[in-house]
């Protein structure tokens, strides 16, 4: 019983250059948004940027995304049919598409 | 228009935030060293430390009397002939005092009755393994050592930082050139001595248990500077890995804790216990190792006796909810929201790429042989031969890092100046200031299929036809990567990132493809459907080197370890 979900996806290298981006995304219910993000990665579009390191155990708190306005792990949050629209951290600095500067200022090299 | 390098010069540089990675930093400043502590991902965040769901092993003696001397024959036992007794002496013997200075920082062992608990777990004699609630272990471990390294002033924390080969003079390793990931920028990092950190290769594989970085980087780095690997074809597969229904916010490996509390039944589509056709008789008790539990899964599966998707059940259908309740607390509203009860149903479980025995050689100092070059934990070989005993991973972590931080701090004194220029270094940066934006390869596809071919052909069932299909396909992916990174040099350029962790990756998938080949037997976790017995005349370890892309395999008979007097 595979849905559909269309995940709508912030691509720019900084807020205000850049466009929305839709991707129809096959799932199986109970699949997390990362599932889907790793999913458009390898079918549909390999430069997609996103973080993660843990992929599920919600461990390394990487993949952290606004979706619909809402900040939440992509790993915890799950597909659903219809339209999702996902944004990098809105009071984080953009580096690309989904993945901002999360290291705390004492831990980056520049 | 290539970016200029960034540089950093330190006493001791220690690649990877694991476990491992922070008590070598810890304890190389102990010795009066400036480290310098980089990780590819957040600092002591990533890796496989912050995944491990329960137990350590050590010979405390807190629950019942123990000596380190059973844990050792437990552990030689576990490791099928193939053990380096050195090294495994070594982790018992120091574990205790190490899982003690964790208590002293607070990580909080679960206790009882004013001692540490300790819990039973299959391969062990006696009650052995510490652990923190509810399936805290590795992120109370994790945050211990962060809240510590972070008071350390001589300690530099640096994230964001992918290692992409280590900075040679001679055979000297004088340290390493790094991609900043947030700027594409190339990071020239000169050392007195290097500690390799970087965890397993789990990665390599399609179903696996730890953190995305764990892509056998630190067996590649150490490789192509001139170190030799020890045992690569013993990967661990973890038997009893969550594979259905969908979980979300759990690690995979979270079972094991619930069959240490409460045994639990693992049991075919027929409804039957089968682990004794294996020749191991559960009865209630999680008494079967991983060796023999991942092989009796696949062949189950194999025979179609397996669960719907692909694996066997795990139940816990006859424990009282009130049991499972006082064992797991929290835990089980986490199941409930996944919409799993365990009162009323099984779950699916298959073996899962967990662990690497196979790693970096090094003696018990963590010595690689490279003057300045170290490595400890999961990148290090031999400490569990063929197969790893439950609860040594992190001790092993913990020890052996400690090791490093002092071998690595002790080295760096010796050095009156810090080490300059690199026979390397005009290479590397030149890979990293590659610009080919147009180059059109989908590097996501091609690291998910290494991840299939690794799975289905190098995985717990193998034959020599697995293995050739398998060397064949890693040289076409080998040939498909090219020599040059796609995409472009900014920041978070994704396929920039994949290519260099598939040259790793492919590199290091060959090296464990090649070993298990090679190795015409079944011993632990290397299971030969064409060869299923254990051969007296392979109870040796396999050695590699690398020259000029070439992979040179050596045997070197072990000793059988003579089990120490306790």
């Amino acid at each position: 019983m595979t849905e559909t979900a269309t995940l709508t996806i912030w691509r720019g290298k900084d807020a205000a250059q850049g466009r929305w981006e839709s991707y129809s995304v096959p799932f199986e219910p109970g699949q997390s948004v990362l599932d889907g993000l790793r999913w458009i990665r390898v079918n549909r579009d390999p430069t997609l940027a996103i973080r993660f390191s843990c992929i599920n155990a919600n461990a390394c708190k990487e993949c952290m995304v606004e979706i619909d306005g809402e900040t939440t792990y992509a790993c915890t949050a799950r597909l659903r049919a219809g339209e999702m629209k996902l944004a990098p951290l809105s009071n984080k600095k953009l580096l690309r598409h989904l993945v901002t500067e999360i290291a705390p200022p004492a831990e980056r090299f520049a | 228009m290539p970016q200029a390098p960034m540089h950093a010069t330190t006493d001791v540089l220690v690649i990877g935030s694991g476990g491992a990675g922070m008590y070598a930093a810890i304890e190389a400043t102990r010795g009066g060293a400036q480290v310098l502590l980089a990780d590819r991902s957040l600092i002591g965040r990533g890796g496989a430390t912050v995944m491990a769901q329960m137990t350590v092993a050590v010979a405390l003696g807190a629950e019942t009397p123990d000596h380190w001397t059973h844990h050792y024959n437990d552990t030689i036992a576990a490791g099928r002939g193939l053990t380096d007794p050195a090294l495994a002496r070594l982790l018992c013997e120091q574990g205790p005092d190490c899982i003690r200075a964790m208590d002293e920082w607070g990580v909080g062992w679960a206790r009882k009755d004013d001692h540490i608990t300790q819990a039973i777990a299959p391969g062990h004699d006696r009650p052995r393994c510490v652990y923190v609630d509810f399936l805290n272990t590795g992120p109370a471990v994790s945050k211990t050592l962060r809240t510590v390294v972070n008071k350390i002033g001589a300690i530099r924390r640096v994230g964001d930082l992918c290692v992409v080969d280590l900075l040679r003079n001679g055979d000297d390793v004088i340290g390493a050139i790094a991609m900043h990931l947030g700027s594409g920028a190339p990071v020239v990092i000169h050392a007195k001595a290097t500690v390799i950190a970087t965890g397993g290769l789990t990665r390599l594989y399609r179903r696996n248990s730890a953190s995305a970085n764990m892509g056998g980087d630190g067996y590649a780095l150490a490789l192509r500077a001139g170190a030799s690997l020890i045992d690569m074809e013993f990967v661990q597969f973890f038997p009893i890995g969550h594979l259905a229904p969908r979980l979300i916010g759990m690690d995979p490996i979270m079972w094991d804790p619930f069959r240490y509390k409460l045994g639990g039944r693992l049991i075919n589509n027929r409804g039957e216990e089968f682990t004794q056709r294996y020749g191991v008789i559960e009865d209630g008790k999680y008494v079967v190792t991983r060796d023999v539990g991942a092989y009796a899964i696949m062949k189950e599966v194999e025979a179609g006796r397996g669960s719907p998707h692909g694996g066997v059940y795990l139940s816990f259908q006859h424990v009282p909810a009130d049991k499972l309740r006082a064992a797991f607390g929290p835990v089980i509203d986490r199941l409930t929201a996944n919409g799993i009860d365990l009162t009323e149903t099984p779950i699916e479980v298959a073996p899962i790429a967990h662990y690497h025995m196979g790693g970096i050689a090094v003696d018990t100092t963590m010595s690689t042989g490279l003057p300045g070059l170290y490595a400890c934990g999961e990148a290090v070989g031999g400490a569990n031969g063929a197969n790893r005993l439950s609860g040594n991973a992190i001790t092993e972590a913990l020890v052996f890092g400690r090791e490093a931080g002092r071998s690595a701090s002790a080295h760096a004194a010796k050095l009156a100046t810090a080490p300059d220029g690199g026979d390397n270094a005009q290479a590397v940066l030149d890979l990293i200031a590659a610009d080919t934006p147009t180059r059109d390869i989908n590097t996501a596809e091609l690291l998910q299929s290494l991840q299939a071919t690794m799975q289905d052909d190098v995985g717990p069932l193998r034959s020599d036809e697995k293995l050739a299909r398998a060397i064949a396909k890693i040289d076409d992916l080998t040939g498909a990567l090219g020599d040059l990174p796609p995409g472009g040099i900014g920041g978070f350029d994704m396929r920039r990132l994949d290519w260099l962790d598939l040259r790793n990756m492919l590199l290091v998938g060959r090296v464990v493809a090649q070993a298990a080949h090679a190795r015409t037997e079944t011993r632990g976790a290397q299971n030969r459907e064409d060869f299923p017995q254990t051969s007296p005349e392979w109870a040796v370890n396999q050695f590699v080197s690398w020259r000029d892309d070439k992979i040179t395999l050596t045997r070197k008979a072990r000793q059988t370890p003579v089990a120490a007097a306790s």
